[in-house]
């Protein structure tokens, strides 16, 4: 067992992946020789050369296309998209071509290729490399989508994502990039579509993802000092979406609290709130509630940008107040 | 700019009525296409090559077996000309369960994997990196294949044209680049929009690449267009763009009769039929009538029995409604 920071562990969790299998690419802007804007990729060009890491021009569209074309004929590919502001600019290839040429198709194409991508604010850049965009294609039927917030979920949610034989994008929150955790030694696997309950209690349950678990979690010990005990789930896939977990947690605790770091109109959190509505309806002992981004660009200033994102403090207080 | 000529002092005859075959099979068919649409059994859109069969069929007979084909909305001929089964393409346009993607594609997303066929796109020059992907693929992997990917004039000036030849070039890729300019993107003449003579071919030196000009009537300078540029791709010599020059003899889809084109070019364009024109073409040079006779009376039969076949093909099964979103099969989000 062993301490590595989120940065490390995507570099880790993608060489992993490239030993194991020869048909796994590496396709982005700066992820070769410069070893990613944030320092994700380093050492892979060296160990896998210029063959299987390779430095895209600034082209997300043919960086996507490309990598269709490649998992359409044999390749395994880990295509980046430096920040995920940036799926804007290629949403043709991730919304039209990659998420449904299977379904047009009938099943003659496989696409087993992953878009791995920074996401969500924290580091004050501002509107267009801040946002927190897994929602978008969670809205897209044809795409996994999956936002793992530890270091040691990332491989292994990254190794699942890679070996799966649909298209998959993981969103990594960048703002947890520098944050350490454990993380086993030897190869790692996980499973796609399963949620994870990091703390029981009975008073609520919390789900979050990426950057907003550890905020939930550390919410959740605060209000356990006051005696309110609550069940954090951090969903770790949205699609699949593990809703058995869900509903599990539901059921012990009656209430329902949504901590999204995405823009309050039709973020995830709406679709959760919606399942446990219509299908744990009689287990609710109070509205549900969802803690979100207001649904506005996010702003650079750090006082503002703290204000915006769902913060330890205001996860407390909505669910004090709700309980209360 | 290098204007190809016509090579057929190089054609043995089983090229030439190869080509011959596979220009009737596409012209047929669409014919048919068209009359199925004006029955409303044909349903939605479709965008007919009425007048372009000779860019398919040139490129059709060069390429190899496992090579690849990217096409766009306007595809059946892209498609037939490898040897996709009619009956297979006739029951898609009629959203049949025979169909090559048992009616979930329509006429404007044909694909035919083993037959090398990648699909046809539907959003204007989005398949163009699509193509650089799979002649990444067939590069990494020292297969020998190649990409051909075929696009209209109106798809030049979209990014992914531009992203897609730099990078092809860059990685010098086993594609081809195929801009069949018909001159008109959807209604609007490409002069209109372009500040360039030649959509493409003008935009060659951009990308590092040697413009390849041909005529998009002549059956065999396609073809032999399509050698050179083959060969240069399976040499490791990188991408070729070619620009085919040609015309619809119909409108950009069902729903146009384009009648925005001036009667003078309609009608200079008609007297180069690449189909008809091929056909004087090969009697003049002493190939029997009968020969040529006979593959018009079989393709004609073809298309008659792929019609048949799929008028009388069943509708879609509803299970297919909700299978393969995944490789399990299914269309399952949740547990």
């Amino acid at each position: 067992m062993a301490q590595l920071t989120y940065r490390d562990a995507v570099r880790r969790g993608i060489a992993q992946e490239m030993r194991r299998d020869e048909r796994v690419v590496l396709i982005g802007e700066d992820v070769a020789a410069a070893g990613g804007v944030f320092k994700t990729t380093p050492g892979l060009l060296e160990e896998f050369g210029p063959r299987r890491v390779l430095d895209a021009p600034i082209s997300e569209q043919a960086i996507l296309g490309a990598a269709m074309g490649a998992a359409m004929t044999g390749l395994r590919p880990i295509a980046e998209i430096m920040f995920s502001d940036f799926l804007a600019v290629c949403w043709d290839m991730v919304a039209n071509e990659i998420a449904k040429t299977r379904y047009m198709t009938d099943g003659q194409v496989s696409l087993p290729l992953v878009i791995r991508t920074a996401n969500g604010g924290g580091l004050r850049f501002g509107g267009q490399h801040s946002q927190s965009v897994e929602n978008w294609a969670m809205a897209v039927p044809g795409l996994k989508v999956l936002v793992p917030a530890t270091p040691a979920d990332l491989i292994g949610l990254l190794a699942a994502a890679v070996r799966d034989p649909d298209p998959v994008l993981i969103f990594e929150p960048k703002a947890l990039y520098p944050v350490r955790g454990e993380v086993p030694d030897g190869d790692l696997l996980d499973t796609l579509g399963t949620a994870r309950v990091l703390r029981a209690g009975g008073d609520a349950t919390l789900v979050a993802v990426g950057a907003m678990v550890p905020r939930a979690v550390v919410a959740a010990e605060r209000l356990a000092v006051e005696g309110i005990e609550c069940t954090v789930v951090d969903l770790r896939s949205l699609v699949p979406l593990d809703v058995r977990t869900l509903l599990d947690a539901v059921a012990v605790t009656g209430r329902l609290f949504t901590v999204e770091e995405n823009p309050r109109l039709c973020g995830w959190g709406a679709e959760i709130a919606s399942i446990v509505a219509e299908e744990a309806f009689g287990a609710l002992t109070g509205p549900i509630v969802r803690i979100t981004t207001p649904h506005i660009p996010l702003p650079a200033a750090d006082t503002l940008e703290d204000l915006a994102r769902p913060s330890v403090d205001r996860i407390a207080d909505t669910v004090r107040k709700a309980l209360g | 700019m290098t204007q190809e000529k016509p090579t057929e002092q190089h054609l043995n005859q089983d090229v030439q009525l190869d080509l011959y075959r596979r220009q009737a099979e596409v012209r047929v068919f669409e014919k048919r296409a068209y009359d199925l649409f004006l029955q409303n059994l044909v349903k939605g859109t479709s965008h007919l090559s009425l007048g372009q069969e000779a860019i398919a069929a040139g490129f059709g007979t060069a390429m190899r077996g496992d090579d690849y084909t990217f096409a766009t909305y306007r595809g059946h001929a892209h498609t037939l000309v490898r040897g996709v089964p009619m009956a297979a393409v006739m029951g898609e346009l009629l959203g049949r369960e025979s169909g090559l993607m048992a009616g979930k594609g329509g006429s404007m997303h044909l694909t035919s994997v083993e037959h090398g066929v990648m699909g046809s796109y539907a959003i204007v020059g989005a398949h163009l990196p699509i193509a650089v992907g799979a002649a990444w693929s067939a590069q990494y992997r020292e297969s020998g294949q190649a990409a051909v990917c075929f696009f209209g004039d109106g798809a030049t000036n979209i990014g992914a044209f531009h992203e897609a030849l730099n990078l092809a070039a860059v990685w010098r890729l086993p594609v081809v680049f195929v801009c069949e300019n018909n001159l008109y993107m959807e209604y609007t003449p490409i002069a209109a929009v372009t500040a360039v003579p030649r959509p493409a071919a003008d935009r060659a030196a951009a990308y590092g690449l040697e413009p390849l000009v041909v005529d998009g009537n002549d059956v065999e300078a396609v073809y032999g267009v399509a050698r050179t540029a083959l060969e240069r791709a399976r040499a490791g010599a990188g991408p070729s763009l070619v620009e085919a020059l040609t015309y619809r003899h119909g409108g950009h889809s069902r729903a146009d009769p384009g009648k925005y084109r001036p009667a003078a070019e309609v009608e200079e364009w008609l007297a180069r039929d690449p189909v008809t024109g091929y056909r004087e073409r090969l009697l003049g040079r002493g190939i029997p009538a009968k020969i040529l006779d006979d593959i018009d009376t079989e393709v004609r039969a073809a298309v008659d029995a792929a019609t048949e076949a799929a008028k009388s093909a069943s509708a879609p099964a509803p299970e297919r409604l909700l299978s393969q979103v995944w490789t399990d099969g299914g269309s399952s989000w949740r547990n």
